[in-house]
């Protein structure tokens, strides 16, 4: 029998580990309203957008999609969407992106509309009153294991990372896919040199030459500004750790998808599936901006592995994090949820740290905070291919 | 007591997790924790490759259970693999025409 977490089930069949009702700024002239009204009413979450207005049209898509990917995240009960008025991502633009994902209920405010700041923060304190009183009447309930969409992601990675960490991840993953869940690997910038690698994986040639298609479509990005991703790689620092080869290197990022086989490639805060296996979305390596692709994704847990131990959550997802350098596990305790230096130093077997891991990850969904959730650490970024307007 | 980590049960690879000395054992278990010995025949530095089995100039260089680049020579069981002995070539489809020669 399957392992089952007590999550909510949403109107819309999916499922969440976690109920808030998200305050949503359409644009940066909407985050410090959006702010001052999360942090009064209990049950609410907020974000600083940095985008929302001043975008090329593919920054606005990409904008927009994340931020209906965020309101649609299954973690999410409510949202009361926030603009000012004059944005690019007007407000009826964005409750309609959001209604092309999921028909819960939403709510708006526009700041010019009802005379400025203080009138927006007192009339959003009260709508976000009410959905939060809704939204605390939801129930968990027990829900197959099969419905989780985890996200995989790895920042301040040292030699650790590839060792023992990633590999651990690999073996969770592919133990998810192996239930019927979804697993997603992203950081499209790791995979240089290895993208054949990924590419053969590919159940389909189509899925093959997309994943070739999103990295070339990055080196061809980072050459706009003379930058390059692939000369020098690996460094001599990484040679004189024990790195030969390019593959080498972005294998040990790329192993966080163990051996299952991709089934799609989605692009940046696309709307993932449930019970679909290994997937890659299309994200930049900036931590924060690949693990908000995740959620607006519709990923309900992201697991990250780090080596020198770093910080960043999310407003909507639980960031769960884990490091095999056991100097890090001590000296970054504040900011790590599992010590995962047995999968280099023993004693136990990667298949008794997997299931040890798997059931820690239960407890997550269960309502356990992780520790950027328990310290309030919820940084949520977007990326933006073009400079502002 | 293990000194050397195994990353996949199919790597003709593993990788040093303190210095290992010429002639000392290298000492690894694999996923379900199975051990296995082999004798270093080089020094390996600390997070370098060992070779777990002798490695024909040609072949692939296993590591993840993946590729990782090709043999430039014939690699003894206990070398070290390095950029001496191994190299990347571009692309997947090259190391495979080097692995049919």
């Amino acid at each position: 029998m399957n392992k089952t977490f007590n999550g909510y089930r949403r109107a819309d069949g999916r499922v969440g580990i976690r109920n808030h009702v998200l305050v949503l700024p359409t644009s940066i002239c909407a985050s410090d309203t959006t702010e001052r009204i999360a942090n009064a009413v209990e049950g609410c979450v907020s974000f600083h957008n940095q985008n929302g207005c001043s975008q090329v049209p593919a920054d606005q898509q990409m904008t927009m999609d994340a931020m209906a990917g965020f309101a649609a995240n299954p973690n999410i009960a409510s949202v009361l969407a926030v603009s000012l008025g004059c944005e690019g991502c007007q407000n009826d633009l964005v409750v309609d992106a959001i209604r092309q994902r999921t028909d819960k209920p939403v709510e708006t405010l526009v700041i010019q509309q009802v005379g400025g700041s203080i009138n927006a923060v007192d009339e959003g304190i009260r709508i976000a009153r009410r959905l939060a009183e809704t939204a605390a009447a939801e129930q968990r309930v027990p829900c197959d294991i099969s419905e989780l969409i985890l996200g995989t992601n790895c920042g301040g990675s040292d030699t650790t990372s590839g060792l023992g960490s990633n590999p651990l991840i690999g073996e969770v993953s592919d133990w998810l896919v192996a239930q019927g869940g979804t697993s997603v690997l992203c950081e499209t910038s790791e995979f240089f040199g290895a993208e054949q690698i990924l590419a053969r994986r590919a159940v389909t040639p189509e899925v093959g030459q997309e994943i070739l298609r999103i990295v070339k479509d990055y080196e061809d990005y980072v050459h706009l500004f003379g930058a390059e991703m692939r000369q020098g790689n690996p460094s001599p620092g990484n040679i004189a750790g024990g790195l030969t080869t390019l593959e080498e290197k972005s294998l040990g990022c790329i192993h966080k998808g163990g051996h299952s086989p991709i089934n799609a490639v989605y692009p940046y805060a696309g709307q993932l599936k449930a019970h679909e296996g290994l997937v890659i979305m299309d994200t930049p390596g900036n931590d924060p901006t690949s693990v908000s692709g995740l959620v607006a994704g519709g990923c309900q847990l992201v697991v990250f592995s780090t080596g020198q131990g770093t910080p960043t959550g999310n407003a909507m997802a639980p960031v769960w994090r884990l490091t095999a350098n056991r100097v890090t596990a001590r000296t970054m305790a504040d900011n790590i949820d599992f010590d995962a230096s047995a999968a280099i130093y023993g004693p136990q077997t990667m298949v008794e740290l997997r299931d040890a891991m798997i059931d820690e990850l239960i407890e997550v969904c269960n309502g356990q905070l992780t520790c950027a959730e328990a310290i309030g650490y919820t940084e949520t970024a977007l990326p933006h291919l073009c400079n502002y307007m | 007591m293990r000194n050397a980590v195994l990353i996949d049960d199919a790597d003709n690879v593993v990788v040093a997790i303190e210095p290992i000395s010429a002639g000392s054992p290298v000492a690894y278990v694999d996923r379900e924790g199975k051990s296995f010995e082999l004798v270093a025949a080089d020094d390996i530095p600390l997070y370098h490759k060992a070779a777990r089995c002798p490695i024909a100039k040609g072949e692939s260089v296993v590591k993840y259970g993946e590729y990782i680049g090709v043999a430039t020579q014939d690699i003894a069981s206990g070398a070290h693999v390095h950029t001496h002995n191994c190299m990347s070539t571009d692309g997947l489809r090259a190391a495979e025409e080097v692995d049919h020669e």
